[in-house]
């Protein structure tokens, strides 16, 4: 009996030791096939839990869809085929967290991050990136200071809020032809600085802004800062916040009985406000720092909305930065991003959002903004504005014809066998 | 005028639920000189029930009032077995050690409940089914007066009637009689014939049914529901039964709605009396301030967490009873 139980426990052990060997490390694994590939990690990161969960996973569908697409094509980088294997972080829009995922991302060794959502968690966490010698890019993050700081790393496919405040903010001033405006932001990096923006614009457009208020991105109660600012009898209120934000605090607003106009940057700009705020939500104006998900490239759209449903907001830009980062790779046709991330700066394509190019910083080329308004629980896009100059958006039952050249142009290169 | 009475109205209603969740944390205190720190995570299950029945039965063709009165019906049984196996596991073992030991077991039990809820309903904000037409009623003349919804009229007399009604079970009947003489003296209530654990086990159980109506109610005020909504909740109602002296249940309720009514007025008015225009109409070195931005203002409405806790420490400071007087038991 005692040998076969030494047998039994020395087969075990054995059994054991090798299920504990047998740890996957994501390594340039030579593959049983017959061309040599190579496997490179790429990152999402993102709000996936919290109150715009909604949006985190919209955006890393949108960067899952383009790596499903690249895979299928099989690109060759410096004689090898290029296999992404996508790596999908949380960082629940707190910045604290953010650049603890970073530095997992970091140490996972991926080779490009798509992300993250917010401005306020971006730019602390692309500071971990910049020191590991990672490119970032973000589909989302408006923020002007994320590309001031003289990084080469940090890139972003969407317009900025020094573009985007403006925008609205003439919006406000020209076609609301509001007199009287107050503004509320989320103190977050991103809401402060868009409501900075906006209200800059409109004292230059001589509008008066009769209150400043501000609250927290957690918070749910606004009936006392709505109840101090319906005293003040404002045109049209600007809120600078994400959806969790705006949703309760127009809904309150009604219950006040205030009856002004609320207008929104593109972090309220999106149908869940519908939900949020059911019928208060009609007839909202808000901004996004893009063209809108309308005017994506069909080839997108349908692909998308195969596999994931409707676009939510962000995900055509987080499939265009991964696009970008792709490029880079096939420019430098290397796969190291000492090496790919300063072609980042060269790539020029006709992505799922339009031309993209990169500037000197890493912002979009000719960022185009654009108001939308809220009609029957959803956002539609009313106005373009390009260069400061407004212009009525027309709905591409035509091809999209002013906005993007991107209806009969594929949105990657033609895959080389 | 009517920005005066509209603050009013909102800290009124915020504070009468403040006062509600308060009561179980004085009732508690009073009796056992625990500070129960699960109380704030029971009102969050309470409203995360809610809110699950509410969702399951929205679409099916029932009066929404009847639809919400069943769910605070479940949530009630559900919050009371919480509070039942939370004293019985947590604190009834403890109960002769040292002060600090149920303390840290009370801050346990509530992260224990905020991880529980966060598995059962995720992290993301949970928004409450918008069945109640909510209707503005104008308290003055006029399109811009003060309003009050039809949601905060039914809240504030809930409370009300949940307050009386306490009062009423712990002056006019025998468990109440029971309960008082527990707090005042646990050792000779025993002896007097009371069943000290079975006291003390109801004390738990009407204070987690007071919680779960409470917790309804902030799910359907504010239509989200969060699973850590508990805890500022009950850190504040904590506070405001402090306020008010800590084991009095007059205190509790007063404490309860002036939090509630600090908190409005002190974001409502704070802002305009620091702002720096008119500080610098009164202390130097403003002026660069004001014309940069007349709007600025040194503690805006983002504090308006902080004002109700700055009263709390002075009231402290200068009456450390509590406004109504402490009713803790003789431990001499």
């Amino acid at each position: 009996m005692k040998k076969s139980h030494k047998l039994g426990l020395a087969v075990i052990a054995a059994l054991s030791l090798a299920a504990c060997g047998k740890k996957e490390e994501a390594k340039p694994a030579l593959k049983v096939e017959a061309e040599p590939s190579v496997t490179v990690k790429i990152a999402h990161a993102g709000p996936m839990t919290g109150n715009i969960a909604h949006l985190g996973k919209d955006d890393d569908n949108g960067v899952r869809l383009a790596i499903d697409q690249i895979n299928a094509k099989k690109i060759k980088i410096d004689g090898k085929v290029l296999m992404i294997e996508m790596m999908s972080e949380d960082d629940q829009a707190d910045p604290k967290i953010g650049t603890t995922i970073a530095q997992k991302i970091v140490d996972a060794k991926a080779v490009a991050v798509i992300g993250h959502l917010n401005s306020g968690v971006t730019i602390p966490a692309s500071e971990i990136y910049n020191k590991a010698g990672i490119p970032v890019i973000s589909g989302s993050a408006t923020n002007p200071t994320l590309t001031e700081r003289g990084l080469k790393t940090v890139f972003r496919t969407v317009g900025r809020d020094d573009q985007q405040g403006p925008a609205i903010a003439a919006y406000i001033a020209n076609e609301l032809k509001a007199k009287k405006v107050a503004l509320i932001d989320d103190k977050t990096a991103y809401g402060e600085g868009l409501a900075n923006e906006v209200e800059k614009t409109l004292k230059a457009d001589k509008v008066n802004v009769v209150t400043r208020e501000r609250t927290t991105d957690k918070e749910t109660d606004f009936k006392a800062i709505l109840t101090k600012i319906k005293a003040k009898n404002p045109d049209v209120i600007f809120h600078g916040g994400m959806d969790a934000t705006g949703g309760p605090m127009l809904k309150q607003a009604r219950e006040l009985g205030i009856k002004a106009v609320f207008a929104f940057g593109d972090g309220a700009c999106t149908d869940e406000m519908g939900k949020l705020a059911g019928a208060a939500a009609e007839g909202l104006v808000c901004s996004q720092a893009g063209l809108p998900r309308e005017a994506a490239s069909k080839e997108f759209a349908e692909a998308f909305k195969a596999k994931y449903g409707e676009i939510k907001q962000y995900a055509p830009y987080f499939y265009d930065g991964t696009l970008a980062m792709v490029e880079a790779m096939k420019k430098a046709n290397s796969v190291d991003p000492v090496k790919f991330t300063p072609e980042v700066f060269n790539v020029s394509f006709t992505g799922a959002t339009g031309k993209v190019e990169f500037d000197a910083k890493g912002d979009r080329k000719d960022a185009e903004m654009t108001i939308f308004i809220l009609k029957d629980g959803k956002v539609v896009p009313i106005a373009i504005v390009k260069n400061g100059v407004s212009s009525k958006f027309e709905m591409p039952a035509v091809a999209p014809a002013a906005p993007a050249p991107a209806a009969p142009a594929q949105p990657a290169e033609a895959p080389k066998k | 005028m009517d920005t005066f009475i509209q603050q009013i109205v909102n800290g009124l209603t915020l504070g009468c639920v403040y006062a509600v969740v308060a009561l179980g944390y004085t009732m508690v205190y009073g009796i056992v000189q625990l500070i129960n720190f699960a109380h704030g995570e029971v009102v969050m299950i309470g409203a995360m029930v809610a809110f699950s029945v509410i969702s399951a039965m929205a679409g099916s063709g029932l009066p929404p009032v009847l639809i919400v009165a069943i769910g605070i019906l479940i949530a009630i049984p559900v919050c009371t077995i919480i509070g039942y196996g939370i004293e019985r596991a947590a604190y009834r073992p403890l109960r002769n050690a040292p002060r600090l030991s149920p303390l840290i077991t009370a801050i346990g039990v509530s992260i224990v409940l905020q991880h529980v809820a966060l598995l059962i309903w995720s992290r993301n904000n949970i928004p409450f089914p918008q069945i109640i037409e909510v209707v503005p009623i104008h308290l003055g003349s006029g399109p811009d007066s003060a309003t009050i919804t039809n949601v905060q009229v039914v809240i504030i007399v809930l409370s009300v009637a949940m307050m009386a009604g306490l009062l009423l079970l712990v002056h006019k009947t025998r468990i109440g009689i029971a309960m008082r003489a527990t707090s005042q003296n646990p050792h000779i209530a025993g002896l007097m014939g009371i069943d000290i654990n079975n006291v003390i086990s109801f004390t738990f159980v009407i204070g987690a049914a007071l919680g779960a109506i409470a917790g309804v109610m902030v799910g359907t005020y504010y239509g989200i529901a969060h699973y850590q909504m508990g805890f500022l909740l009950g850190l504040k109602a904590f506070s405001a039964a402090v306020l008010g002296g800590i084991g009095n249940l007059g205190g509790a309720m007063l404490g309860g709605v002036l939090m509630g009514l600090i908190e409005a007025l002190g974001a409502g008015y704070i802002g305009d009396f620091t702002n720096v225009c008119t500080l610098d109409q009164l202390l130097p070195g403003f002026s660069g301030m004001c014309t940069e931005n007349p709007n600025a203002s040194l503690f805006g409405s983002n504090y308006k967490d902080v004002y109700a806790f700055i009263v709390l420490i002075m009231v402290l400071v200068f009456r450390p009873s509590g406004l109504l007087g402490e009713r803790v038991s003789d431990r001499a």
